[in-house]
């Protein structure tokens, strides 16, 4: 499954984005049970494309809380498509689409 | 510490200690390193956006709670009516206090809601990037359990 979960809805010709992805965002400032400092793990950054066409960039900090919640507004109609795409700072990625409603 | 993070660590040591020591720049390649890893608000500003000349603004929106009990989870809401290019978001005492940086291309509302980290009670401070100039609005937020970890 997927590690991101988006909702697209339009009004008034503007599609309200909201998305949740899963992600530790670890900070590397916490320590495990041994004194040990875990290494930072985090999303370094989030795209959004609807029909191809990038719709909103952002780049996060280890200050983003844990399984990233991001909202957003762009012009659209009901029917689009809205890619929603990540990347940590180890260069994984993940991806997921949806509809707008 | 619980049970899952311990799991989750473990295993992402050795994933960790390969991949920097394997791209220690490839991995920032998005975005300016030295924006984000930089323990003042103003060279912060600097690196993002050539300049650190800021503009308090009332067109500029913030919305965060004026207490947080859980500094892990801080609810902020930025936006704004002025025709924005770059939504940027700061906490001023976080070891590194760049939080988000957003880039609005056109068509999209210069409207941005996440959930940031803060260690302590301190300000935050939304900066819109508009027509060349930096605007700016602040709170301050009080903190009961700092988020940032340690």
């Amino acid at each position: 499954m997927s590690s991101i979960r988006i909702k697209a809805k339009e009004r008034k010709g503007s599609v309200d984005v909201k998305t949740l992805m899963k992600h530790n965002m670890e900070t590397g400032l916490r320590k495990d049970k041994s004194g040990k400092k875990i290494p930072e793990h985090w999303i370094t950054e989030v795209t959004a494309e609807s029909g191809g066409k990038v719709v909103f960039v952002a780049a996060f900090n280890t200050s983003i809380s844990k399984d990233p919640y991001l909202a957003f507004k762009f012009a659209g109609s009901k029917g689009d498509s809205v890619k929603i795409s990540w990347r940590d700072n180890l260069g994984k990625t993940d991806s997921a689409e949806t509809v707008v409603k | 510490m619980n049970r899952r993070s311990i799991l989750k660590a473990t295993g992402t040591i050795t994933a960790a200690a390969v991949a920097v020591a394997a791209f220690p720049r490839l991995v920032f390649a998005a975005y300016s390193e030295k924006a984000f890893k930089n323990p003042k608000v103003e060279d912060s500003l600097s690196e993002l956006f050539g300049s650190n000349a800021t503009t308090s603004s009332g067109d500029v929106k913030l919305k965060a709670p004026d207490i947080a009990e859980n500094g892990a989870v801080v609810p902020i809401e930025v936006s704004t009516s002025m025709q924005a290019d770059k939504i940027a978001f700061m906490v001023k005492e976080n070891p590194n206090p760049l939080a988000i940086v957003a880039d609005i291309p056109a068509g999209t509302e210069a409207t941005l809601k996440t959930r940031v980290r803060m260690g302590k009670t301190t300000q935050v401070t939304a900066v819109v990037s508009s027509n060349g100039k930096l605007y700016t609005a602040s709170k301050e937020v009080k903190v009961t359990i700092g988020g940032c970890g340690g």
